[in-house]
């Protein structure tokens, strides 16, 4: 019997990716852990080792195909007794190239409602080009570098490995060692270097490599880099960004998935951005690096290698502190930021199918909190659910429900339902990990709840 | 208190020179004991860590600094501001909260600042001031200057992960940064025998390649001397050094220590037989230029600077109730 190979997953949240050579030829024999491909993932190009040992009957997938899904069979090995012939039917689906796109964009409204696609303000005639986030922000990163020489990047595996989730891919080549400088694995010291730094005038970008590991530099954050400018009578600014990837990526387990977003919200001192699409993540970016505080901007990566419209305008900013309508609707509004904001938008599609229009408000920033943008949305629907990835007690959406009450309390006609991660560690069994994060059918079901249908 | 000499002959220090010195020391000492009373009567709240006994560590380490070059310390932070030539008002009044203090009664005894001085703090988390420090020799190196960064950090401070998590980057990029471990005895209240598994707190960088020296902190010439020696190896680009200072503080950790961790005969020893103001006196007379009446005629100018300096700590007005909405972030442009 023929063994397929299949595409193999090489990193926690690879979907796709391109297969970029093969080692092997048809009629090859391979042993058992030799070399037989190129597999190029989003992140980088990786060697595929043969897993059993025997003939290459057939290479199902030509080399140089782009966008082939995981587990889809790429090649037939052949087993001592087994004929070509055995390799005519693969039970695999090749796969049809599809260009990858926002996995959310809105699509045409199936149901004649007051429900549309925002409008953004941008000068005529802007033209836009499609970009991943992960692009995004490496262009958001060098603009500033190119501009201002006191800008430099730190963290680990940010250079001569290309960022270890390829952001800072190429940065090195153009800044040097100097300005992309990579770290001992030492997150307190190199966040507390960085922090001294920045307190002399310089402007650093400290990559975590996850937020996780952010922990063990927590202090630095908040009691050298929040809390200085105050102690210091207002002498001491600290220009810094503190960047990395948030929340959960995908089956790696409860210390490796948790959303630290309510948790620097809350301190005075900091600014906290969680952007959800490739032009706010490169503004913002190039806002935060800008900006004379330090700034906590919080990354998702899952959201790294998908796609988005980025306005092909000099010098794009986009001001922390200021929410973003991501659709126009009148029956409920819902508040959300960072990955969530998809969730939502998907819902959206699937409310007004259903007739009822959702208004989506991307709150991009959770400090300063444009709580204007929130009310008025608020006092137009009359309904308000905030949707979230991160645990429950204590949540950005506790916060938005509270201040939605207090003042907007006459323009209710249900309680404000907060949508949240589930309360417990993260899982790693994918079923159990499903039902831990948000879903879209979670938000479908706050909002029938408080549009009582 | 067994210090190996930082060098083997003591610099040539000119009368006037020592007198520089003997002043700085005995404004520090006058001011502290004048911050304890205030504390005392209740105009200073909160956490007070006096530096009295110590005055020979900063004022040695500061005749060894140049333009540009930075500071940083922990809480026990009064000396290091005298030292660098903050104003005895602005601390003073900051001690007491008040708008004249120099983060305007925002920080406290803790947490003040200078950017003109280029101190940065004043720092209440045990050790956090030593990253920080090694960050402002990062950007000396990231600028290309001469510029040396002193980080002043205890002996209880000397066991934390991020001393040595500094130590490494320091030496792996060749920073110029001076770790001083002003060894004074006492973790709070645990002693270094206590804390310590190994006392010799100068070979604590040897892991990484950090060369050190112990140096007799009591003396402020042994100090200086040390001191030359490290910022030479620093602004030659040869990386970071580590300085031990074995020194002594006479008063408790803080205001509120039960000093129950060491006899009463081992700081009146200390006093009679090591102090550092007093050695230098000492010297200045026996040099013979120096009369007991040029000496007095110092400690009555000081004595009027510290009184006038709790003077204006109690006469400046407490700050403006709309200032506990200012300086949490600065404007963007």
């Amino acid at each position: 019997m023929a063994i397929e190979i299949l595409m193999p997953a090489l990193s926690p949240t690879m979907e796709e990716g391109t297969l970029a050579k093969w080692l092997v030829a048809e009629g090859d024999e391979v042993q058992s852990g030799q070399i037989i491909a190129e597999i190029e993932t989003d992140k980088a190009t990786m060697e595929f080792e043969a897993v059993d040992e025997g003939k290459i009957g057939k290479l199902l997938i030509a080399e140089g195909t782009a966008n082939v899904k995981v587990n889809t069979a790429i090649a037939l090995l052949l087993e001592d007794g087994d004929s070509a012939d055995a390799v005519a039917t693969p039970s695999a689906q090749a796969p049809t190239p599809v260009a990858e796109t926002a996995p959310s964009a809105p699509a045409t409204a199936a149901a004649p409602i007051t429900s549309a696609p925002e409008e953004m303000d941008l000068p005529e005639g802007t033209t836009f080009k499609q970009q991943t986030v992960r692009e995004a922000l490496r262009d958001g990163m060098s603009e500033e570098m190119r501009s201002n020489k006191d800008v430099f990047l730190m963290g680990e595996e940010v250079g001569e490995y290309q960022g270890a989730y390829k952001i800072s891919q190429g940065m090195l080549d153009e800044f040097g060692a100097k300005r992309v400088i990579d770290t001992p694995i030492t997150e307190m010291g190199f966040t507390g270097l960085a922090t001294g730094a920045a307190l002399s005038g310089l402007r650093p970008i400290v990559e975590f490599m996850t937020f996780n590991f952010a922990m063990q530099a927590i202090d630095h954050i908040i009691n050298s880099a929040a809390k200085t400018l105050y102690m210091s009578g207002g002498q001491m600014g600290c220009p810094i960004v503190f960047r990395g990837a948030n929340g959960a990526a995908a089956r790696v387990g409860a210390q490796h998935s948790q959303c630290f977003a309510a948790w620097y919200a809350q301190i005075p001192g900091l600014k906290v951005v969680m952007p959800y699409s490739a032009d706010d993540y490169k503004g913002l970016m190039k806002s935060a690096i800008r900006d004379p505080n330090p700034v906590v901007f919080l990354e998702n990566e899952i959201l790294y290698g998908k796609s988005f419209d980025v306005p092909e305008i000099e010098d794009y900013m986009v001001p922390i502190g200021k929410a973003r309508i991501r659709r126009t609707g009148s029956d409920v509004t819902l508040v959300s930021f960072g990955i969530s904001v998809g969730y939502c938008l998907e819902a959206a599609d699937a409310l007004a199918e259903q007739g009822i229009s959702a208004e989506v408000v991307d709150l991009r920033s959770l400090r300063p909190i444009d709580y204007d943008t929130v009310l008025n949305s608020v006092m137009k629907t009359n309904r308000c659910v905030t949707v979230e990835e991160g645990w429950p007690v204590a949540s950005i959406g506790n916060h938005i429900g509270s201040v939605v009450m207090q003042r907007a309390f006459d323009h209710l006609d249900a309680p404000v339902i907060s949508v949240c991660g589930k309360d417990v560690p993260m899982p790693y069994a994918a079923n159990l990990e499903k039902l831990a994060l948000v879903t879209t059918d979670d938000i479908i079901d706050a909002v029938k709840s408080v549009t009582y249908r | 208190m067994a210090a190996k000499k930082a060098t083997g002959k003591k610099p040539n220090i000119s009368v006037d020179e020592l007198k520089e010195y003997y002043r700085e020391m005995l404004l520090i000492r006058r001011f502290e004991e004048k911050a304890g009373q205030l504390y005392g009567m209740g105009a200073i709240g909160g956490f007070c860590h006096l530096y009295i006994g110590q005055e020979a560590v900063v004022v040695g380490l500061e005749a060894t600094a140049i333009e540009g070059d930075q500071r940083i310390t922990s809480y026990r932070d009064h000396g290091h501001m005298l030292a660098c030539g903050m104003d005895p008002n602005g601390v003073m009044a900051e001690l007491t909260g008040r708008e004249g203090g120099y983060s305007r009664g925002k920080g406290g005894s803790m947490h003040m600042f200078s950017e003109e001085k280029k101190f940065y703090g004043g720092h209440g988390i045990v050790a956090a001031q030593v990253p920080l420090g090694t960050g402002l020799a990062f950007a000396n190196w990231y600028r290309e200057n001469d510029n040396v960064s002193y980080i002043y950090f205890g002996d209880g401070a000397a066991n934390q992960g991020q001393v040595y998590e500094s130590l490494n980057m320091a030496s792996l990029w060749k920073l110029p940064a001076i770790f001083v471990i002003e060894n004074n005895q006492y973790a709070m209240g645990t002693s270094l025998a206590r804390a310590s598994s190994t006392p010799a707190l100068y070979t604590r960088g040897e892991a990484f390649g950090v060369p050190g020296e112990a140096v007799d902190g009591m003396d402020v010439m042994a100090v200086k001397a040390a001191g030359e020696k490290a910022a030479a190896h620093c602004r030659a680009g040869k990386g970071p050094y580590i300085l031990e200072m074995n020194t002594y503080r006479y008063r408790g950790h803080s205001m509120s220590d039960p000093a129950k961790y060491r006899t009463r005969e081992e700081v009146q020893k200390m006093k009679d037989t090591r102090d550092p103001i007093e050695h230098v006196r000492e010297m200045l007379i026996d040099s013979g230029s120096i009369k007991e009446e040029d000496l007095k005629a110092i400690d009555k100018d000081i004595k009027a600077i510290v009184n006038e300096s709790a003077r204006f700590a109690q006469e400046s007005p407490e700050p403006a109730l709309s200032e506990l909405y200012t300086d949490i972030t600065l404007e963007a442009n």
